[in-house]
């Protein structure tokens, strides 16, 4: 609990993992999608920007996973009526 | 063969909470883009309302709310809307899964990237929802004739 309160806030840009520019002096990415994922979507909820849009090849794979697994259980389990 | 539960209090209250636990689900649905929620928590709490009423009506007994020969030609549609949805963003000339080339006029790219996540999210909860129902039925072999 005590290291619970003196985590930063959400979204807060001056958070050790959230800076703009890191130690090298190359960008951070989640300090642009602090920044611009409500311009660039119109969405309040930056996770759901990052999830689907920025990061939406990912959440394809997921969906693949998914359907994979449905898949299997398909070819492994299901059988006719007799 | 998954059968009918005999206790008449859980089948009535199995059947008065599915369509509860289906309406949070539809709202859990919509309320990614303002808060916690999405695609996925969406489509397991639809597939908890559906696998409930399988195991307390029975499986025969909810065939008409979800058959179960339909439930993995579903879970391929979802899979295909979300393709499809970075499928249509390349043939209107950006790349795969960039919504702001959805072929659609009257809108503002930035309010297209927000209907472009609304349907690939669409997609995510169908193909959720119908691939655990069919984990379910298969499991269970259930007959879906």
């Amino acid at each position: 609990m005590y290291t619970v309160a003196d985590l930063p806030a959400r979204g807060d840009l001056n958070a050790p993992a959230q800076q703009i520019t890191n130690a090298a002096g190359t960008p951070v990415a989640g300090a642009y999608y602090i920044q611009n994922a409500y311009k660039d979507a119109k969405t309040p909820n930056m996770v759901c920007v990052v999830l689907a849009d920025y990061r939406s090849t990912d959440t394809m794979g997921e969906l693949i996973v998914v359907f994979a697994g449905a898949i299997g259980c398909f070819f492994v389990l299901r059988r006719k009526r007799s | 063969m998954t059968g009918q539960t005999h206790s008449p209090i859980i089948e009535v209250a199995g059947r008065g909470l599915a369509p509860i636990i289906q309406l949070i689900g539809i709202y859990v649905f919509f309320h990614g883009h303002y808060g916690p929620g999405g695609g996925f928590q969406g489509g397991v709490l639809l597939a908890a309302g559906v696998l409930l009423l399988r195991m307390t009506v029975g499986a025969e007994n909810s065939q008409a709310h979800v058959a179960a020969k339909r439930t993995l030609t579903n879970c391929a549609i979802g899979a295909v809307i979300f393709v499809g949805t970075g499928i249509v963003a390349i043939l209107g000339g950006g790349y795969f899964l960039d919504y702001a080339h959805l072929p659609v006029q009257w809108l503002e790219p930035a309010y297209m990237r927000y209907y472009g996540i609304l349907f690939v999210e669409l997609g995510i909860t169908l193909g959720v929802m119908t691939g655990l129902i069919t984990i379910y039925d298969d499991i269970l072999e259930v007959d879906y004739a």
